[in-house]
């Protein structure tokens, strides 16, 4: 009924109004008097748009900028503006905070009856859709179709080759943190009374190879048990936001220390070389590639699996 | 004192029927000296048929391919002696063409990667479409940009040229087809409008039925082929009868129009009055692409390896007819469809509706096939990364040519029916010999797939455009 927000418009409280109108009806110029108030409205509209509202300190911010001059005159007619330049009587704007929120309003209104009078004229003609041109091109027997986009074709060998030369790799993760060496080995105790403590097994995954064969277990230091032994990994490309299963080459580089890459040993940050072939990557040259870079970016030893980014 | 003795070797002879590759027998049988190599063959056979200058043959016993003696292959195969040899001799273009090998210019100028890539039938000219709305006509004497007609509101699907090289019609993505006069670069009028969505293919009506040439029909995604005429500027007939898109119409030279579609039949209309005269069907996927046996001839009209130009609309048609009737002979039109099922069916549609041969062995689907311009093979592009080649007449399988390692998107033959060469996904192209089954060339040097190759008409030239926005020329 009565609402806090009807209050602060200035609307009437109640339904007096109604019970009156409906006990004894309309003024015989009810409807004539509305019709003409509100053709009215406009031009009202307009002049406050274009006056200064009266009652209002007004700021102007003619002149050169930080020179603000208040102009404190309550009185309109004998108002006259002392700023640079400006030679009316009266300043044709409404001013002021209160003019750009008047001036906000009858934007967005403004706005608001574009469309809809846009919206009526597209009823009555009927035109064909036009699509917009759109990027991607393909042939016509290949429109109907979803093709997978495929990676890129390596830019440049030459840059690659030099990079490999020089170490150098512009790598996902630069940084990793280092595994100390009592957390990568586990000491094995051998010998018949258990004393001697010179074999180690390794705790993290490794690659081996194929062709690996074990040195006799006698002499053998290191011990790679096969459960932690990978051949595949999941590599991701990051343009193409797909994952191959691929198989690994062969370990490159073990941030920790060659003694590590020598091994084989795979943990966060190893760049490992896996079997591109499956992706169908031609070198501008017109050369198959069939063997990329990626960098591991899991703890496999933790996860069960190897999962890398291709190096593009 | 040594005794010059002369060690007569035995030359056995063998019994040789010699036939053409329909099957006719050329003369009776006859007795040839074992030593017989192809070269004698050769001059037999150009006796027997009184040709009067020397034409090259190749030719085959049970389908492979004779290059030594026949002593030397009898002894290899272990054929006897007692029956009958039946060789078939192939006649050989008269020309050679000689393997591309080096891009000659890569040519910038579209926006937009190029869809479609085709050279006129004089191969004097060469017109491209793109999507970036146009298309490019290109100078092949100074390898740079001619024309750049504009006009069309979206990608520029396809493009054809009229066989006596006249006109050029280019289809769009909007369903628009547009006709360019190719020695102005300027439209010949406002764009044919009519089909409701993209254009899949464009056929011209062969020179020898109708010169100079008027008619084109259109294959579009809306379900229906639409015959047009240049002259009236409007379409002419409806070829309304496919439930799914119209994959690709062609139009064969006894003047019906075959179209095949994604509904997995292929409609054969007769171009009078628009009836559909048969229906093949067979495949148990979208026909993704159509081939005639007489295709090439077809295309390059009255057109050949000469180089000769014709006066008047009317000798053209004559010459036309000459070198169609010679390409045909008396076997009817051959046509193969390569599908989504990964088949190909041969059908001769005007003998009967069910498929000659169903040519299996691809192991994923078929994009395009192509008959060599003499119509004795038959390639196919598939998107396992194979091309396979088949004999044109009945359809049996020949030879794999394994080497690219992305999708086959296009192929396209030489003149002489020697050379094969393919576009892939990959980004390369690849020119296969036919005599040795082998690759013969390797073209690198796009940075991105493949879309469209065409090789001139005159050999000389091959083109090809693709994704990286730019037209690569290649030469020998």
């Amino acid at each position: 009924m009565v609402s806090l927000l009807s209050v602060m418009l200035g609307l009437p409280q109640g339904d007096y109004i109604e019970l009156h109108r409906k006990r004894h009806g309309y003024r015989h110029d009810h409807f004539e008097r509305k019709r003409k108030k509100e053709a009215r409205e406009v031009h009202k509209r307009s002049a406050i748009a274009q006056k200064v509202p009266p009652s209002s300190p007004v700021v102007h911010s003619f002149g050169p900028p930080g020179s603000y001059v208040f102009l404190l005159g309550f009185d309109d007619d004998y108002e006259l503006c002392i700023h640079f330049r400006c030679t009316l009587n009266r300043c044709v704007q409404a001013l002021g905070i209160k003019g750009k929120m008047f001036a906000k309003k009858r934007y967005a209104e403004k706005a608001l009856m574009k469309k809809t009078l846009a919206m009526h004229e597209e009823s009555t003609s009927r035109r064909k859709v036009d699509d917009d041109v759109q990027d991607g091109a393909v042939p016509a027997y290949l429109l109907d179709r979803e093709n997978t986009t495929r990676a890129k074709v390596l830019s440049n060998t030459i840059k690659q080759k030099r990079k490999e030369k020089a170490g150098k790799w512009d790598v996902p993760l630069p940084k990793v943190r280092p595994v100390a060496e009592d957390e990568m080995f586990k000491v094995m105790r051998s010998g018949k009374r258990r004393t001697k403590q010179w074999k180690r097994m390794v705790t993290k995954a490794t690659f081996v190879g194929p062709s690996f064969t074990r040195k006799p277990p006698k002499y053998e230091r290191f011990i790679r048990p096969s459960g932690l032994r990978f051949n595949k990994a999941h590599v991701t490309h990051p343009e193409l936001k797909a994952t191959f299963n691929l198989e690994i080459i062969g370990v490159k580089k073990n941030p920790n220390g060659p003694m590590y890459t020598s091994l084989g040993v795979m943990t966060k940050g190893t760049i490992i070389e896996v079997n591109v072939s499956e992706l169908g990557l031609v070198t501008p040259a017109g050369k198959v590639v069939w063997g990329k870079y990626a960098q591991v970016t899991n703890n496999p030893e933790n996860d069960g699996c190897v999962n890398a980014v291709l190096l593009v | 004192m040594e005794v010059e003795t002369e060690v007569e070797r035995d030359i056995n002879n063998v019994m040789c029927q010699l036939g053409d590759p329909e099957g006719t027998p050329l003369g009776p049988p006859l007795y040839l000296p074992q030593n017989a190599g192809p070269q004698q063959l050769q001059l037999i056979v150009n006796k027997l048929l009184n040709n009067e200058e020397k034409l090259p043959y190749a030719f085959y016993i049970s389908d492979q391919e004779l290059f030594v003696p026949l002593e030397t292959y009898l002894q290899k195969n272990k054929v006897s002696v007692e029956k009958v040899l039946s060789i078939v001799y192939q006649p050989q273009a008269v020309f050679r063409i000689r393997p591309v090998s080096r891009c000659s210019a890569t040519i910038t100028g579209h926006a937009e990667p190029v869809l479609s890539v085709s050279f006129s039938p004089d191969g004097k000219q060469l017109a491209s479409g793109s999507g970036d709305t146009t298309v490019r006509l290109w100078d092949l004497n100074t390898q740079t940009p001619m024309f750049t007609c504009t006009g069309h509101k979206n990608w520029v699907l396809c493009i054809a040229w009229s066989p006596d090289g006249k006109h050029l019609v280019s289809g769009s993505k909007a369903g628009e087809l547009k006709i360019w006069d190719p020695l102005s670069g300027k439209p010949s009028g406002n764009p044919l409008v009519g089909h409701r969505k993209w254009i899949t293919g464009i056929s011209w009506e062969p020179v020898h039925l109708n010169s100079p040439c008027r008619r084109f029909v259109s294959s579009s995604k809306d379900g229906d082929a639409r015959i047009w005429d240049v002259s009236l500027r409007r379409c002419v007939i409806v070829l309304s009868g496919h439930t799914l898109a119209v994959t690709c119409v062609k139009w064969g030279g006894d003047g019906v129009i075959y179209t095949g579609s994604q509904d997995c039949t292929i409609k054969v209309w007769e171009t009078s009055q628009g009836k559909l005269i048969r229906e093949l069907k067979g495949h148990g996927h979208w026909v993704n692409s159509l081939a005639l046996s007489t295709e090439y001839v077809l295309r390059t009209g009255a057109y050949d390896h000469t180089g000769k130009e014709f006066s008047s609309p009317e000798k053209m048609k004559q010459v036309a007819l000459e070198r169609y009737k010679k390409m045909k002979g008396n076997a009817p039109e051959r046509l193969v469809s390569g599908s989504d099922d990964f088949t190909m069916f041969l059908w001769e549609p005007s003998m009967s509706k069910h498929p000659k041969t169903r040519m299996t062995g691809h192991q994923q689907l078929v994009n395009h096939v192509y008959f060599s311009p003499d119509g004795q093979w038959i390639a196919s592009a598939s998107f396992d990364k194979s091309v396979k080649l088949w004999n044109g007449i009945t359809g049996k399988f020949v030879t794999a040519f394994r080497g690219h390692v992305g999708p086959v998107y296009q192929i396209s033959w030489s003149a002489d029916s020697r050379l094969l060469l393919s576009g892939s996904k990959d980004s390369t192209l690849k020119v296969w010999d036919i005599r040795t089954k082998k690759l013969k060339q390797d073209l690198p040097g796009h940075a991105d797939e493949v879309f469209a190759v065409d090789w001139s008409p005159d050999g000389e030239k091959v083109a090809s455009g693709g994704k990286d926005k730019v037209l690569k020329l290649w030469m020998g």
